[in-house]
């Protein structure tokens, strides 16, 4: 059975990144009827009841935040592309700028008229240097359609699109950081308030979205916010591009509509097809490396043993500790031989490496996480190095500038809480524990089999 | 003017006051700050030691603020409850920050020439625990000149910021800031470079900590054992108010003078503080008030013993 697909239906086809094959198949449509039969308001209202949700992570409400940029000044506003894409396990927006690099040119085309945006960027992550070339190749080509530019299509509207490469940091994809590195400083993120929207780069209003969020807006414009609002389930509407990874028989990208069973999404043929070797399904990240990761029974039940679905309130369980998130959609899954302290320590290093460094708290916090798993992988680690970890968590999460050190603790908090007694096994046989032939085949010891 | 209620004591403060500037208002329980700074722009949000928990958000909006909140850049709304001291949460997270700005920062005291300045010792002293459960290794530095004047600890150094701002808003070209990122990151002039201009002795002033030093004063003496006297002098470049700090009749170093949260008054020149080091050189106004609390005050002031009167207690 095939569903319904909004971004990816074309996307094997070759032409489709021309633009005369993206115009065959349907292109441009959304910037022809919003610039001509549109008021500016009038898309943000079809946005609204669309339902649309940001793809970048947090999943805000995108028609609600384009209502808060600021209009009290006549400063010029400035819409960025979020495409720096760097949460390890996440990698669906490079599929859509590679291949149909005009659906993000036509949806910012859209959003930026509907924002009252003269110049607009792509912030685009540095090791995407090839993508960037993808997409500058399109951006000239709708320069010389009249799609961007001075007066586009003969409107009284004109925009102009930039590219831009960032220098490769994590977290130059948190939005105030993007803001900062786009105006050519460190990417630090800013303390907020003021929010973007009403000072954002260079000190003017500013939005930022993903790519994918702004690659859903043609698709809304053309069909109507009403009909993207019936696909999905509950606050969760519309589609949303899956990165599969990890040990299943079919890693991939995949388009969904949300609300599909976690259950089914693993197993069924149509996306990651099962598990590797037909083994045992241990763990599973379902939202990119900051998530909590959901140990066994919880994957395709929820607390309340309901049927686990892909959806933002599903994934999170309502609030229940047990939960996890929805997020970017690095949808990381992990069979039975897998170790959980080692990946656990794994993300640690990520965040080790990328904090900015600004407060204290993730900072210092992120290293020491790191060195304690470090520890316990390795074979040296102590009992109270578990409460210990749990506690430097603890330190960071809620009271550091920007997400990054939430996101850094929670991966932490929940493989502790989940998976306490593999880290009482590390520390009661180390030498097992350092002798294990990791993602080679079979290790020597899988974890479950052994009780400390 | 708004109301706000930190730590049940209610105060009316200009609109868009903070909510650590409120606390200064007030005079009790004002949240420690080693960041924010507010003579220097943009400063604050960064260290985490001033978070307070807002149990009321305003009149309008009863609902506290689901996470603790850098005081010294959230400001007031009419109505604001804020607990400071008095929400465990905070003297908890606060512990936890302090334990964590003590991972790099060697306990090096009793050489350090900020011993007894040092507001991460106050800090550690009222919000931290008395171990530490860090095991590994600490980062390590050499010492560098950066010209003439200064040295860089980097050890010591809590990444603050303040140095920066100091460097970007008094001095022209600026040639120092931060390099790297996370645990690695330093403070680095640009290459090489020195911070070489008429106001960038302040940077030392700035400093909570002692990784910035001035190199005409290093191990001359302890704070404690000089005298600190307010003077000033005709300067053409800065208001030329001062503290010498005076070992007999021997000035053996200039400052900036200091208000009660340890913030410069009034910034002053690179003449004034490290070349105009003869006590004729300048009108000396008399004795610099220092709080009874600080080490500085040992020595300085008159201070009588309480007199004990024992009960004897009476054979039954
Ligand atoms: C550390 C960190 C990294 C982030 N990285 C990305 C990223 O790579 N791409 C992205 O779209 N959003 C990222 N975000 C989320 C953005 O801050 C922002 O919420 C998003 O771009 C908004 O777009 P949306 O509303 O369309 O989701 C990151 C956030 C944090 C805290
Ligand atoms: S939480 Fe981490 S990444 Fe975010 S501002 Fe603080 S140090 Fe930087
Ligand atoms: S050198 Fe001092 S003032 Fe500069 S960042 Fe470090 S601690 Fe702060
Ligand atoms: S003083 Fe407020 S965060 Fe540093």
């Amino acid at each position: 059975m095939s569903r319904l697909k909004i971004l990816t239906e074309h996307i094997d086809k070759p032409e489709i990144t021309g633009i005369e094959g993206y115009i065959k198949h349907g292109g441009y449509r959304a910037v022809e009827k919003a610039l001509k039969k549109m008021q500016p308001d009038e898309v943000t209202e079809e946005v609204k009841k669309s339902g649309l949700r940001g793809r970048g992570g947090a999943g805000f409400p995108t028609g609600m935040k384009w209502s808060f940029i600021f209009k009290g000044n006549d400063k010029p506003r400035y819409l960025l592309c979020n495409a720096d894409e760097s949460e390890p396990g996440t990698f669906k927006d490079r599929l859509l700028m590679e291949k149909i690099p005009h659906l993000l040119i036509e949806g910012m085309i859209a959003s930026s008229f509907a924002l009252g945006v003269k110049t607009a960027y792509i912030y685009i992550r540095g090791e995407y240097m090839y993508i960037l070339h993808i997409l500058q190749k399109a951006i000239d080509e709708a320069y010389a359609k009249g799609y961007l530019g001075e007066n586009i299509l003969g409107t009284t509207y004109s925009l102009d699109l930039h590219v831009h490469p960032g220098g490769g940091a994590y977290i130059c994809g948190e939005e105030t950081a993007l803001i900062e590195s786009l105006e050519g400083k460190r990417g630090n993120p800013r303390i907020k308030p003021p929010f973007p929207a009403v000072e954002g780069l260079w000190g003017c209003p500013t939005i930022v979205n993903n790519v994918e969020t702004i690659c859903k807006v043609p698709f809304i414009i053309n069909e109507g916010g009403e009909t993207y609002a019936n696909i999905g389930i509950g606050a969760s509407t519309g589609t949303k591009l899956i990165s599969a990874c990890g040990n299943i028989n079919k890693p991939g990208v995949y388009e969904i509509e949300l609300g599909v069973p976690v259950e089914e999404f693993i197993y069924s043929d149509e996306y990651c097809g099962g598990i590797k070797g037909g083994k045992q399904l241990k763990a599973l990240v379902p939202g990119g490396s900051s998530v909590p990761i959901l140990p066994n029974r919880l994957i395709t039940k929820t607390a309340k043993g309901e049927p686990r679905l892909m959806s933002y309130e599903s994934l999170s369980d309502g609030g229940f500790p047990t939960g996890s998130m929805l997020g970017s959609g690095g949808f990381i899954v992990f069979d039975e031989d897998q170790c959980i302290v080692r990946n656990t320590w794994n993300f640690s290093r990520f965040y080790h490496h990328e904090s900015c460094g600004q407060c204290s708290p993730c900072r210092e916090g992120t290293g020491w996480m790191e060195k304690i798993l470090h520890r316990m992988e390795y074979g040296h680690g102590r009992m109270e190095d578990i409460d210990l970890l749990w506690d430097v968590q603890r330190k960071i999460e809620g009271n550091t500038i920007c997400p990054f050190g939430d996101a850094s603790a929670w991966p932490v908090a929940a493989a502790i809480r989940h998976f306490r007694d593999e880290f009482e096994w590390h520390v009661l046989h180390p030498a097992e524990a350092t002798r294990r032939n990791y993602g080679m085949g079979r290790s020597a010891e899988p974890i479950e089999q052994v009780t400390a | 003017m708004p109301k706000v209620t930190i730590d049940n004591i209610t105060i009316d403060v200009p609109p868009g006051t903070t909510i650590l500037n409120a606390a200064r208002m007030i005079g009790e329980n004002v949240p420690p700050a080693m960041c924010y700074y507010s003579k220097l722009k943009g400063s604050g949000g960064k260290c985490r030691v001033c978070l307070v928990k807002v149990t009321k958000t305003s009149e309008q909006n009863p609902r506290g603020m689901p996470k603790l909140v850098a005081s010294c850049v959230t400001q007031i709304a009419d109505g604001m409850v804020v607990e400071n001291i008095t929400s465990p949460e905070v003297v908890e997270a606060r512990k936890g920050v302090v334990e964590l700005l003590l991972i790099n920062h060697p306990l090096d005291c009793p050489v350090c020439d900020q011993a007894g300045e040092c507001h991460l010792q106050d800090l550690s002293y009222e919000h931290g625990a008395a171990t530490t459960r860090y095991d590994f290794g600490r980062r390590t530095f050499n010492k560098i000149d950066i010209g003439p004047y200064i040295q860089l600890h980097m050890t010591r150094c809590i990444l603050c910021y303040r140095c920066v701002y100091t460097a970007d808003q008094l001095t022209d070209g600026r040639v120092h800031g931060i390099i790297n990122r996370g645990d690695a990151a330093e403070i680095s002039t640009y290459i090489e470079n020195i911070i070489d201009n008429d106001f960038s002795g302040n940077v030392i002033d700035v400093c909570p900590v002692g990784a910035l030093t001035d190199r005409t004063f290093r191990f001359k003496s302890r704070v404690w054992f000089t005298k600190p006297m307010n003077a000033h002098r005709n300067c053409d470049k800065c208001s030329g108010k001062v503290t010498l700090w005076f070992q007999g009749e021997e000035v053996l170093r200039v400052t900036g003078r200091k208000d009660q949260y340890g913030e410069v008054e009034e910034f002053i020149c690179n003449t004034c503080r490290f070349e105009t080091k003869k006590k004729s050189d300048w009108v000396v106004e008399g004795h610099r008030r220092i709080d009874t609390h600080s080490v500085i005050a040992q020595n300085h002031l008159p201070y009588e013993l309480d007199v004990v009167h024992p009960q004897i207690e009476q054979a039954q």
